[in-house]
């Protein structure tokens, strides 16, 4: 009796521990076997040393660039550039998103200039930016801006438009002014949408920044230090940059991406459940 | 009538706006406020592109750049889809490939340029691999949520009906995550004319339309850059609508798996 006591109960802690280490191991375990298909080409001396690098010449690489504080000087220069670039994006796009909404003619205006403007892949426009404004900052933040504004656009245009006529007209009824019925019923009814389209507004920016500072010729930034590296044959520093690159890219996907989007469900569901 | 009136008066609308729009960009090209060549007038650069076009040149740009896009969209799919549908299928599979593109998916296209440029050079065959890499997640990942979801009474019927392996896969899963792998297809092409764009510019071959973009900086030509501007805008326009919409309606509309949208 006892021991089956102490039977039923002690498996439960080790089980779900068993259960946890079999998950990491098996999510770590394909990265064991492309790491060491990587050590073993670069080892073998098929290519030269210098173009595809071991891993632990790029991780000596990656340890002496974030000592001497140079990875880090190029990472705050990307994600500010990032940020002032999505800022600008999103008070525009929303503010344009939200007019087309809520009036005729603010549509009719606006919304050809976008559908023609926004299919053109944003990288494109690049050249032209750099001419008028010059290589540097200016350009990098205001192409960002430029192209990561048209997601924020349309989705804020659709939230507004699909907010239920009945809901406004309730609200009317109940006496509420403009103002009343603008905060509290066509910017929460439109929240989901509004929420979805700075999510790919974000993920656009993110997308194109690295492309925009190769080009752009900005002192900083992760995309210099990955195309600058190139001139070198600094193989093994453009493999750190593209790591920071991905963890950066990662922690966006994980800690704002899905954060963004459980929001959005939950932000449905209640919208369903008032129906 | 109402409707109508109100859809008249939008279209009126809008083609003033273009109007009014092109002519002030026209005034401000005209009044000599900014030099000539960095604000080129529309009549310059409709002369430029009727021009290349005319002796040809767009037609080799556009088709090197296509050439690109579509070999590399190609392979793509050729990847993504067959891996996709084992992913879903299969649970070993899944487990193995899914941190791995989890983990790549979210880098950036463009960053891995310079690597790929020591690596295979300047020109098409990095050109391609960039397109490939930047299409190939949105296949994978849309396929392998599209044969995810597909109902599985529908599996169990068919299983029920006496239906094999075989038919299972072509008769109820393939059509059952059509959607969602033409919609995966979209993306990935929606990617891949970004990624040639941006990897014609930054590995600079000498085709290309990406490559004429950047190639008329030097000179100053913004006429060239504009008019190239159109034509990817043009090519981008008829792939997502007359390419992508008429294999929507000949399968999946037609099929009846989604309603028509509205309007």
């Amino acid at each position: 009796m006892q021991e089956a006591v102490t039977l039923a109960a002690t498996p439960q802690p080790e089980s779900r521990f068993g259960e946890r280490l079999r998950v990491i191991a098996r999510n770590v375990f394909p990265f064991l076997v492309v790491g060491a298909i990587w050590e073993i080409v670069a080892r073998s001396g098929i290519f030269m040393r210098k173009l595809f690098p071991t891993l632990e010449d790029a991780a000596r690489a990656f340890y002496d660039l974030s000592v001497s504080g140079i990875l880090e000087h190029h990472t705050v220069e990307t994600l500010l550039r990032l940020l002032a670039g999505f800022g600008l994006a999103a008070i525009v796009g929303l503010t344009i998103g939200v007019l087309m909404g809520r009036s005729r003619r603010a549509e009719d205006i606006c919304l050809p200039l976008v559908s023609i403007l926004a299919p053109i892949p944003g990288l494109a426009y690049t050249p032209l930016f750099l001419l008028w404004f010059g290589p540097g900052e200016i350009s990098a933040v205001l192409l960002v801006a430029f192209v990561s504004m048209f997601p924020v656009i349309y989705n804020s245009w659709t939230g507004v438009k699909v907010v239920k006529e009945i809901w406004l007209r309730s609200a009317q009824a109940l006496g509420a002014d403009n103002r009343r019925i603008f905060r509290h019923v066509i910017l929460p009814g439109a929240l989901p949408y509004i929420l979805t389209g700075l999510r790919l507004g974000l993920a656009q920016a993110w997308r194109i920044l690295v492309a925009v500072e190769m080009l752009a010729a900005v002192p900083w930034g992760l995309g210099w230090l990955i195309f600058g590296a190139r001139e070198f044959l600094n193989t093994d520093a453009m493999m750190a940059g593209v790591f920071v690159i991905a963890v950066i890219g990662l922690c966006l996907e994980k800690y704002v991406f899905q954060k963004i989007e459980n929001y959005t469900v939950v932000r449905w569901g209640m919208v369903e459940a008032m129906e | 009538m109402n409707e109508q009136q109100q859809r008249r008066r939008s279209l009126i609308r809008a083609a003033l706006t273009l109007i009014v729009a092109a002519a002030c960009y026209e005034g401000v090209a005209y009044s000599g406020l900014f030099p000539r060549v960095l604000l080129p007038t529309i009549q310059t650069i409709a002369a430029t592109l009727y021009s290349m076009l005319a002796d040809g040149i767009m037609f080799e740009h556009a088709g090197a750049t296509l050439y690109r896009v579509l070999v590399g969209f190609a392979l793509a799919v050729g990847l993504g889809l067959p891996l996709g549908i084992l992913m879903a299928r299969f649970k070993p599979v899944e487990n193995f490939f899914l941190p791995l593109v989890s983990a790549l998916m979210p880098i950036p296209s463009f960053s891995l340029v310079p690597m790929f440029m020591l690596w295979f050079g300047i020109g098409n065959l990095t050109t391609i691999l960039v397109v490939f890499y930047a299409a190939t997640f949105p296949m994978l990942f849309n396929t392998w949520s599209g044969v995810r979801s597909v109902n599985p009474l529908w599996l169990r019927a068919a299983g029920a009906m006496g239906a094999d392996e075989r038919k299972l896969f072509w008769k109820v899963i393939v059509p059952g995550a059509f959607p969602f792998i033409i919609t995966g297809m979209r993306q990935a092409f929606l990617r891949s004319w970004i990624a040639v764009v941006g990897a014609e510019m930054i590995a600079a071959s000498d085709w290309g339309l990406g490559w004429v973009i950047f190639d008329a900086k030097e000179f100053l030509q913004a006429d060239i850059m504009m008019a190239s501007i159109v034509v990817i805008g043009v090519i981008g326009f008829v792939f997502e609508r007359v390419v992508f919409g008429s294999i929507e309606r000949a399968t999946v509309h037609r099929w009846g798996m989604v309603r028509m949208a509205k309007g």
